[in-house]
């Protein structure tokens, strides 16, 4: 047992749930208890959607648990499939349904034998995946069935495409800004002059899965969902994927030129190097951005980046190598993806943290200080405790983050948007230069912040009115440190001369 | 299962029990807040744990007093120690939180692997020394509000039957409250205020404005509330010794109200539920009447009510209503909204306690004879897609249901209010009738004011397959 009220990624089901109904007229039925399917309240919530979620549940209740959920859910699967008549059903496993430990295979063959459209059991273990895990591979069965299925019946289209074109592997219903990333993505395709075989899931028909062989090549943007489906189609097919995810000037020049390497391969002789110099140095505000004056000001200053794998390494990699700032640390709740993560961040901060621990990181943010933190709505709570601003770079999000604006953090768009997240996140440059200047507006009483960070050090009066004239976003800061040179010393009380001689001492 | 009798009763039906409601164990959200001293701790699994933590948005930020104890594969299969586990866990709560009561709610996972909760919590709360109360608020036979239900049941057997002689006078915190500040002897006057009755303890869950408006309303019938259960702390739970009266407030509370009876050998007083000015004064009424008190100005005070709430009732007169059912307050609700002068299509329920509901729904029966609208067809487990059929053939005027239904039956054109705002929303007593229709008027009031604009339906009409 472990005790816990936060949790980054969701269970497994909420992942298969999300592939099923990014899906065009695909169904999902949850093997579930009463209350399970609070999916629905999400997706219609926090996605605004206009449709019914096309998820329901088969209810496991008393009687369920007394003669076997058999009967029911093959009658819910056959009663769904004439209600809606989906081209799927996709029953879907819950945590109460891995104890249970009912044959939902058999049932599953069942249902199929009277029903019109396809029907499939999720393999996902709850006690095994989470989340992000379920949704890669729920998306691969999908995909994977499909062409076992187009196979067996001799309709499997062979061939490629005759202009180079791509599948985009990886958008989906719930995902962090995946919708605006999409469109973004689809843009950059067309300026380099690709054409968009298939989108999966989000919007897609299982029926048109047996064309993806056509397209020639895979771009999977993010790294937790889509990878398992390019590997397969990439052995299947020898498809082959890129797998770069294009967020920031720097990687969105690596992810195309990559996916020039692979088209030449295949004879396209593309070569796309005056489109990325054109873009990146008079398209995209970015580059630009990080020569001006503004962005100057943000050297050296720290910050600290939390997240999913692909947008942490991402975020890690633009405000390091694209803008200057220090990041003392950089972390992600995908354990299961340590060693990748640890292999593309690590020479951009000074240490990797690997961690679903909400406290803990609440923790190492409080003892840090950054100027700005990069994380999740979680981390975006521990900033307004600790009076740090954060720019949410990942999921999980709250309602705010499906913004109804263009929004994308991909491609050359992405670089914009994400510029103006961190600018607005660090307190601006002449601001903080004026406060320092003439000793800061704000009049508020010191307040112990920090969540780790105690102190019971006595201030005289007239230190205590210098502290409460430093700037809110580094008091804390000097603080600690005063408090520190002080008790390295066994001064008791504090003083206007120990605070100065602090300051020469240490540059708090 | 159909039930019709004479036309003028009502009918119950039961559907498939396929529809959206919360999982019970979201009452720790309220309940947690109300019982100050308190720490819940659910026992079960990551998926108890992500409906927690989205059920309660910004709450969860705020260190609330609730954790999961979530099972892993070691605790499923049985090779960890439950009493071990729960040891450590409950060990951790105690040194950082330090609650006088911990509150364990059990999961459809712990009824599953069949762990002995109700076993282990009195050889743990010997040992550690906080009581460990049990409740089991699962999905397998429970919904939503249901869950405050098994909480309130399980808090029943730990109220003491008689009040230690030192601590009397602490032990009524209402009526402390109510006094604060007060001289002795004008407390002492007070008392003589009230009628000479039997005790008499309240019991649901409410927020303290509430409970103090509800309990200052029986004082003016010189009523005298002398518990409250739950209280605002744990340690001041009432004393309920045999032969007092009890009285739910709360449509939700069946098993509550069947242990305070059978166990607690109370006698319960059924009355509507006092919700909307109908239902305080049909509450306080029957409280009286068996107490033996005559109520007094009980008729002026709902007249007036009704009167301050015209603005409102103008816009929902006429109009149809149709409550999909998820939080068990469906019935005295509607019975409210028809006084109003709305017609309701159909109330869907999760679960119907004829007995315990009993004086609620001769209420509904009579008011609707009363305002002249044929009585509504009550569906108890009902079936969220034959609704939806029922709703776009009904075309009602209001639809009150959950959140998952609510964005997609506004896009086409049909209004909604979210359910859940019930339940959380202060609206037992006179002062708090206005606040309810405040609730149901809002999405008739805000699409008044986009009528003009022609964006009705916001969806593509789909092609019939």
């Amino acid at each position: 047992m472990k005790l816990a009220y936060w949790m980054y990624a969701g269970p497994a089901h909420i992942g298969t749930l999300r592939i099923a109904s990014s899906f065009k007229n695909v169904h999902a039925i949850m093997h579930a208890p009463l209350g399970d399917d609070y999916f629905n309240v999400m997706r219609s919530m926090l996605e605004r959607e206009r449709n019914f979620t096309p998820v329901t549940t088969s209810v496991v209740d008393r009687h369920v648990l007394a003669r076997g959920s058999g009967e029911k859910v093959v009658d819910n699967i056959t009663r769904k499939d004439s209600e809606e008549s989906p081209d799927l059903i996709v029953l879907t496993p819950t945590c109460t349904s891995s104890i249970l430990q009912e044959d939902l295979h058999n049932f599953v063959e069942q249902a199929q034998m009277n029903s019109k459209g396809d029907v499939m059991l999720a393999d996902v273990n709850h006690y095994r995946v989470n989340e992000l895990q379920a949704a890669d591979r729920t998306l691969e069965q999908i995909v994977k069935f499909y062409i076992e299925k187009a196979r067996k019946k001799g309709d499997l289209p062979t061939g490629k495409t005759s202009k180079p074109s791509v599948n985009i592997i990886g958008i989906s219903t719930l995902g962090f800004h995946n919708h605006h990333d999409c469109t973004e993505l689809k843009r950059l395709m067309a300026d380099l002059g690709i054409e968009i075989n298939q989108v999966i899931p989000e919007g897609a028909s299982v029926h048109e899965l047996k064309n993806l062989p056509q397209a020639w090549f895979n771009l999977v943007p993010y790294r937790e969902l889509g990878l398992m489906t390019a590997n397969y189609l990439q052995a299947e097919f020898g498809m082959p994927f890129v797998d770069i995810t294009p967020m920031g000037v720097v990687e969105t020049a690596r992810c195309i030129r990559k996916i020039q390497e692979v088209l030449n391969a295949q004879g396209a002789e593309v070569d796309y190097e005056e489109f990325i110099n054109e873009q990146t140095l008079y398209v995209s505000e970015a580059a630009w951005f990080s020569r001006s004056i503004d962005c100057q000001n943000l050297t050296g200053k720290k910050a600290v980046v939390y997240g999913d794998a692909t947008h942490a390494v991402a975020m890690a990699k633009i405000l390091t190598r694209e803008m200057g700032i220090h990041v003392v640390w950089a972390g992600t709740f995908c354990k299961y993806d340590e060693e990748w993560f640890r292999q593309e961040v690590s020479e951009y901060c000074d240490e990797v943290i690997i961690s679903d621990d909400h406290g803990y990181i609440g923790d190492r943010i409080a003892q840090v200080e950054p100027a700005a933190i990069f994380g999740t709505q979680m981390e975006r709570h521990v900033g307004k405790r600790l009076n740090i601003p954060c720019g949410v770079i990942s999921s999980p999000v709250h309602i705010q983050n499906f913004t109804l604006g263009f929004k994308p953090f991909l491609g050359y768009e992405g670089t914009n948007q994400i510029c103006d997240l961190v600018y607005n996140s660090f307190t601006l440059g002449m601001e903080d230069h004026l406060l320092e200047i003439f000793g800061g507006h704000d009049t508020k009483e010191v307040i112990t912040k920090g969540i780790s960070a105690d102190s019971d050090m006595n201030w005289n009066k007239e230190a205590k009115e210098l502290l409460n004239k430093i700037p809110g976003f580094v008091r804390g800061k000097v603080k600690r440190n005063t408090e520190k040179f002080a008790r390295d010393r066994n001064i008791s009380e504090i003083t206007l001369e120990v605070f100065y001689a602090a300051k020469e001492s240490v540059g708090a | 299962m159909t039930m019709t009798a004479e036309p003028q009763a009502l009918s119950f039906e039961c559907e498939t029990g396929n529809y959206h409601t919360f999982c019970p164990i979201s009452c720790v959200a309220w309940l947690y807040q109300k019982i100050e001293d308190s720490f819940f701790l659910v026992i079960g699994t990551k998926t108890c744990g992500y409906f927690l933590q989205n059920a309660m948005g910004v709450m969860i930020f705020a260190e609330p007093r609730y954790a999961m104890a979530e099972l892993e594969e070691g605790d499923i299969s049985a090779q960890l120690n439950d009493y071990e586990e729960l040891k450590r866990l409950c060990l951790q709560i105690k040194r950082d939180r330090n609650p006088s009561v911990i509150v364990w709610i059990g999961t459809c996972t712990t009824e599953i692997i069949k762990m002995d909760l109700e076993g282990l919590a009195p050889k743990l709360e010997a040992e550690i020394g906080i009581p460990i109360v049990v409740a089991r608020a699962n999905g397998l036979d429970y919904a939503f509000t249901q869950g405050e239900d098994t909480v309130l049941a399980a808090m029943a057997a730990r109220c003491p039957d008689k009040a230690p002689e030192e601590e009397k006078k602490e032990r009524n915190a209402i009526t402390s409250l109510l006094n604060f500040g007060k001289k002795k002897e004008e407390v002492e006057a007070e008392e003589e205020g009230y009628a000479n009755h039997p005790p008499l303890v309240m019991f649901g869950s409410l927020p303290d404005p509430v409970v103090t408006n509800l309990t200052m309303e029986l004082k003016k019938q010189g009523i005298k509330v002398s518990g409250w259960l739950p209280a605002k702390r744990f340690t001041e739970l009432p004393v309920i010794a045999e032969g007092y009266y009890v009285c739910g407030v709360n449509p939700f509370l069946s098993r509550t109200a069947t242990t305070l009876m059978r166990r607690r050998k109370c006698k319960l007083i059924g009355a509507p539920f006092p919700i909307g000015p109908d239902g305080t004064r049909a509450w306080i009424e029957k409280i009286c009447s068996v107490m033996g008190v005559t109520p007094k100005g009980l008729a002026e005070r709902e007249q007036q009510i009704w009167e301050s709430m015209e603005d409102y009732l103008k816009l929902i007169r006429g109009k149809s209503v149709f409550f999909m059912g998820d939080n068990l307050l469906e019935v005295s609700l509607a019975r409210f909204l028809v006084r109003c002068g709305m017609t309701v299509q159909e109330i869907g329920i999760p679960y119907m306690d004829q007995r315990y509901q009993a004086a609620e729904l001769e209420l509904l029966k009579q008011t609707c004879i009363d305002m002249g609208v044929p009585l509504p067809k009550i569906i108890e487990k009902p079936d969220n897609y034959n609704q939806v059929e029922r709703i776009y053939e009904l075309n009602p005027d209001l639809v009150i249901t959950g959140m998952a239904h609510a964005n997609p039956l506004e896009a086409r054109g049909i209004n909604t209010k979210w359910s859940v705002e019930f339940t959380f929303a202060q609206m037992h007593g006179f002062s708090n009738a206005r606040d309810i229709l405040e609730l149901v008027t809002r999405p008739l009031r805000r699409n008044d004011n986009l009528k003009n604009l022609g964006w009705d339906k916001l969806v593509r009409e789909e092609a019939k397959v």
